[in-house]
């Protein structure tokens, strides 16, 4: 097997675990998010994973563009990690790999930078991590055609029911979540029997 | 500049109207508001001093403390916001009452308008201030707005007053709260640090002070430190409004020095008869004390600390014997609940169940172990919310649990000592349920 | 240099990960939120209150050293 197929073999079998750790993130994201547990684990340890496997996906995306750069058969700039549609090979699905990318140093960057930011940004560019995952499974699909058959694209098609799934049962739970203004009103409800039949709560709307 | 030199320099203008004993800052016939000829003729324009920082002195030499609720000397205040750097400040005066009890805001703005507009601008002359605001609850806004017209007529306010309603929610008064409304936020507290002092409105250093201290510096600055301790305690100079509610259900708003025995405070007729079994002091964060004990105290924070209470925001209310103590205090807790911002855990959690609490400590046959709760989740909430709102409520709870612990027993074995179930204290309507409210 | 363990009760929305990184100083309420010793932390545990700190979902919890003027650590 020659050098150049060896750095093209790599980058693809990294881009589909950077893949799967990006799943995994998302849904550990969320299991925070919602103070899940992983069955078995301490409550410390949704939050340590998350924000390790975060930075593991970084790694595996990193050696995933370099190896795809190194490797000569197609000529791919390495600002193409990056920068979007840089690569004249494949630009258009290279380029939505790069803008994932992007948005993945911007998740990572605001949260190690936390304590300084302004909470609002903060969580805008953290949500953005629901822009970063169809991206990247679009770029997965489209740049090669890995995903296209096989038992990989039955890996594509589970990874994106998990996202699908996760993200519905976010969504579900945020609209039936009690708006902060309420709060009171239903805590007074739950201790107080009568107040409920005194003062009927106003319709929530969001 | 010593403070001996300071204390007695006459103002010129002023001298020879200074009021002699009370009344000082309500008008001197009962009821009819002064208007801006009326105040200038009793009082003569306000003294500035030309420059920023000047009139600090004379504040510290008089020893005035906040009339909000929380005395704090308001000299160290105006002297944080007046050394901060950055070029900007702001004063507000804090009309927003939000207390129930209390009534005395309301009527200083609508019968002494003008005394408070000169505080606001004398405050803000000492502090260098580049933006004043008005804080208050819907109702007096248009006698204030005429005021206010009156006054930039004549030439008198150096800066203009924005005037800005508050919602009718019990912490829509707090400092922070004031700040997040005034920048055009719903009115919840903030954590602090940083204290407004420090950042406040726009981030800038901001002085927010209750309208009747502002109606006092305007006072001071025009007859002096030494005039000022003419009347109250060398420690607690000056006088106070304070918001009575006599036993017969008559409520008066009282100026009154400092120091005056609460005993002789009902002026009013009381009706023959209409005893009071306690006395709530201060407010809804107040304390109740049993009508014995406050009968013999004066109306200063140095004799009622050593019985837990302080003067608070002036509020004394006499229970008369034929309520309910507990049935009194379940109303007021369960508006307290009501009224938390939601923010924080223990706060959101632990007042609702100490609200439950006390309503079925307040019905007939309470549990025993309801009390036990009420103590533990008073215990679980204090110290940890964002504001005091969980500490007063809390101190409220348990001065009323101790001074009626007899009705508690007599609640246990299905009795109940009132022969009146009409409420006593004062409760606003309305439920905060959407952000609205908070608006 | 003594430092204390606060948390914003704001911020906080009672995920419990401080408590169980640091059961020496902070337990849960019946509610799920942090009761924290008040008593500056001990120096022997200040490793472990930083990565506690850190560690928080929220980032709720500071650690304020005396003598700072208690801004967010």
């Amino acid at each position: 097997m020659s050098g150049t197929t060896a750095f093209w073999y790599a980058s693809r079998a990294t881009g589909i675990v950077a893949l799967l750790l990006l799943t995994a993130v998302l849904v550990l994201g969320l299991l925070v998010n919602r103070q899940g547990r992983l069955p078995g684990l301490p409550r410390f340890a949704v939050t340590s994973l998350h924000r390790n496997i975060s930075l593991l996906t970084v790694a595996f995306v990193a050696v995933h563009v370099l190896t795809a750069v190194l490797d000569t058969y197609v000529s791919i700039p390495v600002s193409a990690g990056v920068i979007p549609f840089a690569s004249s090979y494949e630009r258009f699905w290279l380029g939505l790999g790069a803008v994932s990318f992007d948005l993945m140093l911007a998740m990572i960057i605001t949260s190690l930078l936390r304590g300084r930011l302004n909470r609002t940004l903060w969580r805008a560019v953290h949500l953005l991590a629901y822009v970063s995952w169809p991206v990247a499974l679009a770029h997965s699909i489209g740049s090669s055609r890995d995903l296209q058959h096989g038992w990989m694209l039955y890996l594509g098609i589970a990874c994106a029911l998990i996202v699908a799934g996760a993200t519905s049962w976010r969504l579900a739970r945020a609209a039936r979540q009690v708006p902060r203004a309420a709060r009171v009103a239903t805590a007074m409800a739950r201790h107080l029997p009568s107040y409920a039949s005194h003062h009927p709560r106003e319709r929530i709307s969001r | 500049m010593t403070s001996a030199a300071v204390q007695d320099a006459p103002v010129p203008g002023a001298a020879g109207r200074a009021p002699a004993g009370l009344p000082r800052l309500l008008p001197p016939v009962r009821g009819v508001p002064e208007d801006l000829r009326a105040h200038l003729n009793r009082h003569g324009r306000p003294p500035y001093r030309g420059g920023r920082g000047l009139l600090i002195p004379s504040v510290e030499a008089a020893g005035l403390t906040g009339r909000g609720g929380a005395a704090f000397p308001v000299h160290r205040k105006l002297r944080i916001v007046a050394a901060a750097r950055g070029g900007r400040a702001v004063v507000v005066a804090n009309g927003a009452e939000s207390e129930p009890a209390s009534r005395k805001d309301a009527l200083l703005l609508r019968v002494a308008p003008h005394l408070v507009l000169d505080g606001i601008q004398l405050a803000a002359e000492a502090i260098g201030a580049t933006d004043a605001h008005l804080y208050l609850h819907p109702g007096t806004g248009r006698e204030i707005m005429r005021a206010l017209a009156e006054r930039h007529a004549a030439g008198i306010d150096w800066l203009a007053v924005t005037v800005t309603e508050a919602p009718p929610r019990f912490l829509a008064g707090q400092e922070s709260a004031l700040v997040n409304r005034l920048g055009g936020g719903p009115a919840w507290p903030t954590f602090v640090p940083p204290r407004v002092t420090e950042r406040g409105l726009g981030g800038a250093p901001t002085l927010v002070q209750n309208v009747e201290t502002l109606a006092h510096l305007a006072l001071i600055a025009r007859y002096g430190p030494g005039w000022f301790r003419e009347l109250g305690t060398a420690r607690e100079p000056g006088t106070m409004l304070t918001t009575v509610h006599q036993p017969g259900g008559q409520t008066q708003v009282i100026e009154a020095e400092i120091g005056t025995p609460l005993r002789t405070l009902p002026t009013g007729r009381a009706e023959a008869g209409t005893q009071a079994q306690a006395v709530l002091i201060g407010g809804f964060h107040g304390t109740w004390l049993p009508a014995g004990a406050a009968a013999t105290l004066t109306l200063d924070n140095e004799t009622l600390q050593r019985h837990g209470a302080t003067v608070g925001a002036g509020v004394i209310a006499a229970l008369p014997a034929d309520r309910c103590g507990l049935a009194e205090a379940a109303r007021v807790t369960r508006y307290l609940a009501a009224e938390s911002a939601g923010q924080c855990g223990p706060c959101l959690n632990g007042l609702p169940a100490i609200a439950g609490a006390l309503a079925e400590l307040a019905g007939p046959g309470p549990r025993r172990a309801t009390r036990q709760n009420a103590e533990r989740w008073a215990g679980l909430v204090t110290g940890r919310g964002a504001c005091g709102h969980p500490d007063g409520t809390v101190r409220f709870v348990r001065s009323a649990l101790a001074v009626f612990a007899p009705e508690i027993g007599l609640h246990e074995r299905g009795q109940c000592s009132a022969t009146n179930r009409r409420p006593f204290l004062p409760l606003p309507d309305g439920i905060p349920t959407t952000e609205d409210d908070w608006a | 240099m003594a430092a204390t363990l606060r948390v914003n009760p704001i911020d906080c929305t009672g995920h419990g990960v401080c408590a169980e990184l640091l059961p020496e100083l902070i337990h849960l309420d019946e509610w799920g939120y942090p009761v924290i010793d008040p008593d500056p932390v001990p120096p022997a545990l200040d490793l472990e209150a930083r990565r506690t700190v850190a560690a928080c979902p929220a980032l709720a919890l500071k650690l304020i050293r005396a003598g700072t003027t208690a801004r967010s650590g």
